[in-house]
């Protein structure tokens, strides 16, 4: 066994070894150590380089705030995970992790070149380096910084594992199972409410877990005391217990998100079971005991391989059964340090001496220390490390009176420990909204008052001690849980412990170095690695606000979230701005705490549930045709059906012929439909419609085009009027679903006095369309009770029937210009009518089209599309449909906004139609149309190709265009520059065939 | 997450909702009686406090019915929800009202 692991002691299961890969290279440890715990147990610090500077840097924590030791964890692609702390990764056989941000290895880095280039890398130096030439930022600057800097890589492989998510209410949810943690459960859960208490790590109990041999909790050690109450828990029928979960988000509410880690820790993980479960749990009651962060201190090379915050330092050795050096000397503003002294000594650490900022440190823990014969050096700060892989030595220096620093004095170590007191992890307390008020005492931020119901308790509310944070445990228990509507059955109890107190302390800030401030790094965030400098700097160039200094600097920006960094950065700021800390206040903490992987996120939504898709009755027969398909909102229209060896524009061009010179069909089922009935329907109709629907007869249709309240077009559709009181609208595909929003809106708020009721019938009928010259042939022998002839039936109008025994709702209309027809059955009788009316059509030399066909015809006819001629800033009259304005209608949504002088402005841009000169250039959609090529650039832009196209029927292109002052241009010409050439085109009206419309009316 | 209450159906989750802007805003009876101003106040002019905001929902994935919520926008605690067409409250009232019942549990 290494010479790092202690022969007894710890959480480590020593029956129960381990193999596990670092960097090609095979270790050894035990069920129950971290990578982080082996790898130390082995006597590995090295295991990262850092982020900009490339610097060499070891393990600093024993847990959620790791800021260095970030790995790459899992044998393949597949099951690949960047970014993992391996202060959190649960050793299990077989584990391979490797190391990140070094090139060609961890030992020789070559990026380590920009530890010599710093002075180039100053605070914001991407923002002052790279700035010309500006091409030069996409092509040379961007990607290589993004290769030379950075973290994990991304796994190129689909993640193979599968994500679960679930719903959860409780009375009272516990975050964190520390002693304040058990104890609020412990508390709640005695009444029968329902509680949940859930804790990032693989066994409740935080830091009791490393508690000292002397500490006791009611007679019992505290290890004993932990698994009593975890016990006690267990027994509840109403406690649901989380270990390994982490409450990484606090929404509003009392919505949180939880990510429980189902098989991380497991080599043969079950199949059955998911990777990773969210929870998103509701909670009447949250207690937050999420404990505290030690923080490290601010000197220079304070991030060698070997430097640890002491408290982890401590854990390891007290929970792992690691030794994380043999020689250490101790850095400290905080009693909590002297603690770690002594544990480590009895793990046989030497301790070369304790260096303590404070002038004085007289505590029960510093005497202990004493006591142990262990050297301390009050009023003494570390000024400097040495060592390159791993630190050989620290310099420690007496502060002087003015607060700056002698000349210090060299100790040789392999360890070097630092404190600076702790901040409690207000995180989430923060994301629920609640105010920090900043203690003096702690030189940290604890929770004052939420809008959320919640309480803190334990360490994250700025407790300090066992007792202490026990009692405000079962205080935070016992309050939420009659916060929550129990009440009684809450056992009073008396607690004895057994522990010394820590008389607190803390430093936040740079410590004195008395050093030439150019030659030294202070890291201040670790992962970012910014410097105190770098906050002097931003400083010195004008940035004062807390918010712009961490983003100029980066501090506290990376995955770590400014947990150790956040109030040494404030203690710099403080400093060199000459403010306390409260004035200069905290940046935001958001979600989430930790990491969560985007699986987690994504669930069950991948692949084909990663968004729903709409199909219609006849979507299976298209696709057995092989029609192409494409995406109409969340629809699957058939796009075109492509015969042996056709491309699009060939089908397109034979789909169009087709339908002009006998018939096509055509599957119109995603039109939006809405039914509108009512003994008020048509008043209801003519408010919110800019058309006129009173005198619309029963039987008849009428094109309908509807504006928002500020004059612009939002959707058109052919109205069927089905009988007096009952309407069949019809919107376009995509816009059903805010047409019916807003009829709903006016119906019940505005005109809740209409007696009027909106249905959404859009998936309960099929439409298939059949249009062309033979469209009347087609359907006649399967129609029996509907006179189709062109006297009884004309264009626009309605008749209900049967067509194949079906009932059915059949218009004649006309979306190609051709004689048509819209044939509505129920959705269920959809594919079979389909069939017999494609069966009855063959004989005609029919074809089946798609949407590319039905763009291709209705521009000829210069019918324009809702969403395609129009953007939103289109008025009736811009897109030539002033004459369906109901004319005498006192009043209709959009109507006062159209009296408004600039909707009648004749600038402004209208439709037209183009044709390009050479007869044979199709248009780009979206290209712009000046009047003057010649202008220099930019040019006046007067407007914007909307439908472009190549008439096969016409055999030039057709294009539609919104252009400033249009209609007043008819014959001009324009220009569409297009890169390396300029198009002339010649305005004409936006009706490019049968202008007279016989055809329609046959 | 917020948590709402529809006057209809009880507490149910933000995403069975759809905002719908600001409340009491009621459209002109004859629009063409008001100027050009008038008109643009009615059609753009909202209130953005920093504090308590009625405003309207839309339960669309459930009773479909617009209401109205007296919310507060910093802290995103809703102290109330009404049917449309119910008189606008005093926010005030009705936010302290909910505060004095809370501090007398």
């Amino acid at each position: 066994m290494s010479r790092f692991r202690l022969p007894k002691g710890g959480r480590i299961d020593r029956a129960r070894p381990i193999s596990f890969r670092f960097d090609g290279k095979s270790y050894g440890g035990f069920v129950g150590d971290t990578l982080a715990s082996a790898l130390i147990a082995n006597g590995v610090h090295l295991v990262g380089r850092s982020f900009k500077y490339h610097r060499p840097r070891g393990i600093m924590t024993a847990g959620a705030d790791e800021m260095n030791a970030l790995v790459g964890v899992g044998a393949d692609q597949t099951r690949y995970t960047p970014n993992m702390r391996a202060t959190l990764v649960e050793l299990y056989h077989g584990l391979v992790a490797e190391s990140q941000n070094r090139w060609p290895s961890l030992g020789f880095d070559v990026g380590a070149v920009n530890d010599f280039l710093s002075p180039f890398f100053p605070a914001g130096f991407y923002y002052k380096t790279f700035m010309w030439p500006k091409p030069a930022w996409k092509q040379l600057y961007e990607p290589v910084i993004r290769a030379a800097a950075g973290l994990g890589k991304a796994p190129t492989a689909s993640d193979a594992d599968r994500y679960m998510q679930c719903y959860a209410h409780c009375d009272v949810l516990v975050v964190g199972a520390g002693p304040a943690g058990l104890a609020a459960a412990l508390a709640a859960a005695e009444t029968g409410a329902r509680v949940i208490l859930c804790d990032e790590q693989r066994e409740f109990g935080g830091s009791l877990l490393a508690s000292d041999t002397d500490t006791a909790i009611d007679g019992l050690s505290a290890i004993e005391w932990v698994a009593k109450a975890v016990e006690a828990l267990a027994r509840h029928e109403n406690v649901t217990l989380l270990t390994r979960t982490t409450a990484f988000g606090y929404y509003p509410h009392n919505f949180l998100g939880l990510i429980e880690r189902v098989t991380d820790h497991v080599a043969q993980p079950d199949p059955a079971l998911p990777r990773e479960r969210l929870w998103q749990v509701r909670a009447k009651e949250v207690v937050l005991a999420t404990g505290a962060l030690e923080r490290p201190l601010v000197f220079p090379e304070n991030d060698r391989p070997g430097v640890m915050l002491a408290d982890a330092a401590r854990t390891y050795a007290a929970r792992y059964a690691a030794r994380p050096g043999t020689r250490a000397v101790i850095a400290t503003a905080h009693d909590e340090a002297y603690r770690a002294a002594l544990t480590l000594k009895q793990a046989g650490v030497q301790i070369a001496a304790i260096a303590d900022m404070r002038p004085q440190a007289e505590g029960e823990w510093p005497a202990a220390a004493r006591a142990a014969g262990i050297e301390v050096m009050t009023g003494t700060a570390i000024t400097g490390t040495r060592g390159r892989m791993r630190v050989s030595g620290a310099t420690l220096a007496r502060i002087k009176g003015d607060g700056t620093a002698e000349k210090g004095e060299q100790f040789a170590c392999d360890l070097v420990l630092m404190s600076g007191g702790f901040t409690p992890s207000v995180h989430l307390f923060s994301q629920s909204k609640g105010k920090l008020i900043y203690d003096e005492g702690l030189k940290a931020f604890v929770p004052g008052a939420s809008p959320e119901r919640n309480r803190s308790a334990g360490a994250c509310a700025g407790e300090t001690g066992l007792h202490a944070t026990l009692e405000s445990g079962y205080a935070a228990g016992e309050g939420a849980v009659r916060a929550a509507g129990f009440g009684g059955g809450l056992s009073g109890r008396s607690l004895t412990v057994t522990e010394k107190i820590s008389a607190g302390g803390g430093f936040a800030g740079a410590v004195p170095h008395g050093r030439n401030p150019s030659f030294v790094k202070a890291f201040v965030d670790f992962q970012n690695d910014s410097t105190s400098k770098d906050i002097k700097l931003a400083t010195r160039e004008g940035f004062l606000s807390v918010e712009h200094v961490k983003r100029y600097t980066t501090t506290g920006m990376a995955t770590d979230q400014g947990k150790t960094s956040n109030m040494n950065m404030l203690g710099i700021l403080s400093d060199t701005l000459g403010k306390p800390i409260p004035e200069i206040g905290i940046t935001t903490f958001r979600p989430p705490y930790t990491p969560v992987t985007f699986g987690a996120f994504a669930g069950m939504s991948r692949g084909e549930l990663f968004d729903p898709a709409r199909r219609t009755a006849i979507h299976d027969w298209a696709a057995e045709q092989g029609a192409a398909f494409e995406d109409v909102s969340l629809w699957k229209r058939a796009h075109y059906f492509p015969q042996a060896g056709e491309d699009m524009h060939a089908a397109v061009n034979r789909e169009c012929k087709a339908v002009r010179e006998s018939v096509g069909v055509f599957d119109a089922s995603t039109l939006g439909k809405i039914e509108v009935v009512g003994p008020d329907a048509a008043e209801f109709m003519n408010r919110m419609y800019i058309n006129a629907w009173t005198k619309l007869e029963p039987g008849r249709c009428r094109y309908g085009v509807m504006c928002r309240e500020d004059g612009f077009v939002m959707d058109d559709g052919v109205v069927g009027r089905i009988a007096a009181d009952r309407f069949h609208v019809t919107t376009t595909t995509g816009g059903a679903p805010a047409v019916l929003n807003m009829m709903e809106d006016y119906l019940q708020t505005e005109w809740p006095d209409l007696n009027v009721w909106l249905t959404s019938t859009t998936e309960q009928w099929a439409v298939i369309a059949v249009q062309g010259p033979n469209a009347r042939k087609v359907l006649e022998p399967l129609v029996g009770d509907i006179d189709l002839s062109a006297a009884a039936m004309p264009h626009m109008s309605v008749r209900e029937g049967h067509i194949c025994g079906v009932q059915t709702r059949l218009f004649r209309v006309s979306f190609t210009g051709e004689l048509g027809f819209e044939v509505n059955v129920p959705a269920d009788y959809g594919r079979a009518v389909w069939e017999a009316i494609w069966a009855s059509a063959r004989r005609f030399d029919a074809v089946a089209y798609g949407t590319e066909t039905m763009h291709v015809l209705r521009a000829e006819k210069g019918f324009i599309i809702v969403g395609q001629e129009t953007d939103g800033t289109a008025t009736p009259d811009d897109v030539g449909l002033t004459w369906a304005i109901g004319k005498l209608k006192k009043d209709f949504v959009g109507k006062r906004s159209l009296a408004r002088a600039q909707m009648s402005n004749p600038q402004r841009k209208q439709l037209v139609g183009l044709l390009s000169l050479d007869n044979r250039s199709v248009l780009e959609e979206g290209a712009q149309i000046v009047a003057n090529p010649n202008e220099p650039v930019p040019m006046a832009m007067i407007g914007h190709v909307t439908s472009s196209y190549w008439s096969s029927v016409l055999g030039h292109p057709i294009a539609l265009a919104m252009v400033k002052g249009g209609r007043v241009r008819l014959g001009d010409t324009l220009h569409v520059p297009m890169p390396g050439k300029t198009l002339q085109v010649k305005v004409v009206e936006p009706v490019f065939f049968d202008k007279e419309g016989a055809r329609l009316n046959d | 997450m917020l948590l709402i209450a529809c006057p209809y159906c009880g507490e149910r989750p933000e995403t069975e909702f759809r905002y719908a802007g600001e409340a009491h805003i009621a459209r002109p009876h004859d629009p063409s009686a008001l100027n050009d101003d008038e008109w643009v106040d009615f059609l753009y002019q909202r209130a953005n406090p920093k504090g308590l905001h009625v405003e309207r929902w839309r339960h669309i994935h459930g009773c479909a019915r617009f209401f109205n919520a007296v919310r507060d926008t910093v802290s995103d605690r809703i102290f109330k929800t009404y049917e449309a067409g119910e008189p606008r409250p005093d926010v005030n009232a009705v936010a302290a009202d909910v505060l004095a019942k809370e501090s007398e549990r």
